[in-house]
C-alpha cells in the first residue's frame, strides 16, 4: 500500500472538514474580529442531533438508509443554526463594542455549558454513529479511498463554493463584505448590521452542524467534548490562513489536515532511532531487540497542527493569506 | 477624624493587621474541624490564587492574552516530580527543586514568548492555547522510548516537601496542638501567596510595571515612548511562567501524584476565568476571584448532592456537571454585567467606561 497516497486522502478527508468548520470561525471573525469559541461545540452539536435521529429511525427500521442520512442532516443543521442565532442574540450581541477580552470570556463559558449540557443529554461515554449506509473501499494507485471519504470531500467542496457564491456574488454577501470592512459606514449605507452579523452566525453554524455529521460518519462516534479539539484545529487552520479571509481558511483547513496525516504516517518512521546510522551500533542490542526505537509516534498526530500553526506565523504573523494586520488588533 | 484618616492610622492599621494575621493564623484549624477535606481544599485554593497572580502577570499588568498558562504549572510539577520521586530514584531537597523547576518554567515562557512576540490580540491567544496543548500532548507521550514522564499513567510517590528534616506531610505535636500535613502545607503556601502578593504589588507600581502597562494600553505608543517592547514583553513571559512553575511545585509536593490529566485546557481556562472574574490587573481582585472560584464549586459539591436526594429522592445531576454549568453560566453573566471584575483595577475601569463601539 502506498503510504504517501492514502496519507494524501485521509488527510484531505479531515482537512476538508477543518476547512468547512474553519469557515465559521473565520466568518464570524471577519465581521465581527470575535473567536467564537463556541463553534466547535457547534459542531458537536451538530453531530449529537445528526446521531440521535439517525439512530433513532434506523430502530424504526422501515426507512431507506439516504432518506434516514438525509433526516438527520435535515434536522441537525436547523437545530445548530437556532443555536447560531440564541448565541449571537443572547450572549455576543450584548456584548458588542465592550473589549476584546469580554466576548472572548463569554464565548468560552457558553462552550463549557453547551458541552455539559450535551454530557447530560448524552452521557459521558462517547456513542458510536449507527453505521446505515455501505461503505465500499476503492482502490486507487495502492491506496484505499471509502465512500465516506468520497462524500466529505465532495460535500465540503460544494458547501465551500456555494458559501463563496453567497459572499460573492449575492446581495447578502455584499452586505457581509462592507459589514466586515466598515460598520460603521456600511451601516450608513443602508445596511442592517444586525441583521447580516444574525446571518453570518446562522450560516457558520449551519457549516458547522454539517461538518459534525461529516466527522461523526467518518469516525463513527460522537461524544460531548469533540468539538473541543476539532474547533481548536479548525481555528488553528483558519488562523494559518490568515483569519478573517475564506479562502484562505479552506487553504489552512486543506493544508492542516493534511499536514497532520502525512506528519501522523512518516513520523514514526522519521524518528526511529535505530534508522539513523551513528546511532544504530550504540542502540544496537535494543533495536536487534524490539526491532526499533521510535522517539516520537503517531501518538504525537494532535501536536502538528499546533507546530506548524506555530511556524508559519513566526513567518507570517497575519497567516498565509492574511492581510497585515493595523497597529491596534 | 474622617473615615479614611481613621482607617489609616498607625494604631488602628496595626490592630487590623493582628486581626488579619491571627484570622489566618487559626482558620485551618476551624476548618479541620469541619474535616481534613476543607483545609485541604483552601490549599489548593491558595495555589490557585499563586496561579492567578502569575497569570495576571501576563494578562493583566502586559495584556498578553495566555491560553496556555497551565504548561508552565505541569513544568514545575513534573520537575519536583521526577527530581523528588522514586521515579527516577532521586530525592533532592527543596531549595534545589524549586528553584530548577521555577527556571525551567521560566525558559518555557521564553521559548513561548520569543517566537509570538510580533503577534497580536488573537493570534496570540490560539499560539499560547497550541503551546499548552503542545507540552501536555509531550507530558503524555514521553513514557517512549525512555521513560521520562511515565505517561497518562502520572508520577506517583512524589516526595512531600521537606525543610531540614522536618517533613511537611504527617502530624506533629507543637504547643499541645496537633499540626496535620495540611495544616502545615497552609502555614507553607500563605507564607508563600503572601510573597507572591507583596512581589506583585511592588511589580506593578515599578518601572516594569509601568512599561507593561503601557504596552497593554497601545504598544506603539509604548515604543515610542523608549520602552523596549520586546525584552519586557518576554519578562512578563518569563516572570508568569516561573510563578507558574512554583506553584507546580507546590502542587507536585502537596498531591504526591501528578499526572498529565491535571494540566489540560480547561484548566488554563479556570485560571484565566479567575483573572478576569477578581479583575484583571488588581493584585487584590484577582487573589479574591482565584478564593471564590476555588471555593464556590465545593460549597455547591457539598450542597447540590444532599438537596436533590431530598428533593428527588436521587442524585440526578451529578454535582461536578452543575458546577461546571454554574460556572460557564457566571462567565456569560460577568461579562454582561461587570466586564472588569468583581473588583476592577482603577485604569482598568476608566478604560471600559470610556470604550465606545468598536
Amino acid at each position: 500500500m502506498d503510504i504517501f497516497l492514502q496519507q494524501l486522502i485521509n488527510g484531505l478527508t479531515l482537512g476538508s472538514v477543518y476547512a468547512v468548520v474553519a469557515l465559521g470561525y473565520t466568518m464570524v471573525y471577519g465581521i465581527i474580529q470575535l473567536i467564537n469559541f463556541a463553534h466547535g461545540e457547534v459542531v458537536m452539536v451538530g453531530a449529537m442531533v445528526a446521531l440521535t435521529v439517525i439512530g433513532a429511525l434506523a430502530a424504526s427500521g422501515s426507512m431507506p438508509p439516504f432518506l434516514i442520512l438525509t433526516a438527520g442532516v435535515l434536522c441537525a443543521v436547523p437545530v445548530c443554526m437556532i443555536l447560531g442565532y440564541l448565541l449571537e442574540r443572547v450572549a455576543y450581541r450584548p456584548l458588542r463594542g465592550a473589549p476584546r477580552l469580554a466576548p472572548l470570556i463569554t464565548a468560552i463559558g457558553v462552550s463549557i455549558i453547551l458541552q455539559h449540557v450535551a454530557l447530560l443529554i448524552f452521557s459521558r461515554n462517547p456513542r458510536s454513529f449507527p453505521q446505515i449506509v455501505a461503505n465500499p473501499v476503492f482502490d486507487i494507485g495502492g491506496a484505499s479511498i471509502s465512500a465516506v471519504q468520497i462524500a466529505i470531500m465532495l460535500i465540503s467542496l460544494a458547501m465551500m463554493a456555494a458559501l463563496t457564491f453567497v459572499v460573492y456574488r449575492t446581495r447578502l454577501g455584499m452586505a457581509m463584505r462592507a459589514t466586515s470592512e466598515n460598520p460603521a459606514v456600511a451601516g450608513l449605507m443602508g445596511i442592517d448590521i444586525n441583521r447580516v452579523i444574525t446571518f453570518t452566525f446562522v450560516l457558520g453554524a449551519a457549516l458547522g452542524a454539517m461538518a459534525g455529521v461529516m466527522v461523526g460518519t467518518y469516525y463513527g462516534i460522537a461524544h460531548y467534548k469533540m468539538g473541543a479539539l476539532l474547533g481548536m484545529k479548525a481555528f488553528s487552520a483558519a488562523v494559518l490562513g490568515g483569519i478573517g479571509n475564506l479562502g484562505g481558511a479552506m487553504l489552512g483547513g486543506l493544508l492542516l489536515g493534511v499536514v497532520e496525516a502525512l506528519g501522523t504516517g512518516y513520523i514514526g518512521d522519521a524518528t526511529d532511532l535505530c534508522n539513523v546510522e551513528w546511532l544504530s551500533t550504540a542502540l544496537a542490542e535494543r533495536c536487534a531487540d524490539q526491532g526499533h526505537m521510535i522517539l516520537f509516534g503517531s501518538n504525537y498526530q494532535d501536536v502538528f497542527a499546533f507546530v506548524v500553526l506555530i511556524i508559519v506565523l513566526v513567518f507570517r504573523p497575519s497567516g498565509l493569506l492574511g492581510e497585515r494586520v493595523g497597529d491596534r488588533a | 477624624m474622617n473615615v479614611a484618616a481613621w482607617r489609616s492610622a498607625p494604631v488602628v492599621r496595626g490592630i487590623g493587621m493582628a486581626a488579619i494575621t491571627l484570622a489566618l493564623a487559626v482558620l485551618p484549624f476551624i476548618l479541620a474541624s469541619q474535616g481534613t477535606a476543607w483545609v485541604r481544599i483552601t490549599n489548593l485554593a491558595i495555589l490557585f490564587a499563586l496561579l492567578s497572580l502569575g497569570l495576571n502577570i501576563v494578562v493583566g499588568f502586559a495584556g498578553l492574552l495566555d491560553l496556555g498558562y497551565v504548561a508552565f504549572y505541569g513544568v514545575g510539577a513534573y520537575t519536583w516530580a521526577l527530581l523528588a520521586s522514586p521515579h527516577f530514584g532521586l530525592h533532592l531537597p527543596f531549595w534545589i527543586i524549586l528553584p530548577t523547576g521555577a527556571l525551567l518554567a521560566c525558559l518555557f515562557g521564553l521559548m513561548l514568548g520569543a517566537p509570538t512576540l510580533k503577534l497580536r490580540g488573537d493570534y496570540l491567544a490560539i499560539v499560547t492555547l497550541g503551546f499548552g496543548e503542545i507540552v501536555r500532548i509531550f507530558l503524555n507521550n514521553l513514557s517512549q522510548p525512555v521513560n521520562l514522564t511515565n505517561g497518562p499513567q502520572g508520577v506517583t510517590l512524589i516526595d512531600p516537601m521537606r525543610i531540614g528534616g522536618f517533613s511537611l506531610a504527617g502530624s506533629h505535636q507543637l504547643f499541645g496542638f496537633e499540626f496535620s500535613g495540611p495544616i502545615k502545607y497552609y502555614y507553607l503556601l500563605l507564607l508563600v501567596l503572601l510573597a507572591v502578593i507583596v512581589v506583585n504589588l511592588r511589580l506593578q507600581d515599578s518601572r516594569i510595571g509601568r512599561a507593561w502597562m503601557a504596552i497593554r494600553e497601545d504598544e506603539t505608543a509604548a515604543k515610542a515612548m523608549g520602552i523596549d517592547t520586546r525584552n519586557v514583553k518576554l519578562l512578563a513571559f518569563a516572570m508568569g511562567a516561573s510563578f507558574g512553575g512554583i506553584a507546580g511545585g507546590l502542587f507536585s509536593s502537596i498531591q504526591t501524584f501528578i499526572s498529565p490529566e491535571s494540566f489540560v485546557l480547561e484548566q488554563s481556562v479556570m485560571v484565566l476565568a479567575m483573572v478576569v472574574l477578581g479583575g484583571m490587573g488588581n493584585v487584590w481582585g484577582v487573589v479574591a476571584g482565584a478564593l471564590l472560584l476555588s471555593f464556590v464549586p465545593e460549597v455547591l459539591r457539598y450542597t447540590v448532592e444532599p438537596l436533590q436526594k431530598s428533593l428527588l429522592g436521587q442524585v440526578v445531576v451529578a454535582p461536578e456537571v452543575i458546577r461546571m454549568l454554574l460556572f460557564g453560566l457566571a462567565l456569560v453573566l460577568m461579562m454582561r454585567f461587570r466586564p472588569a471584575g468583581l473588583f476592577p483595577s482603577q485604569v482598568r475601569r476608566r478604560e471600559l467606561e470610556s470604550a465606545g463601539p468598536a
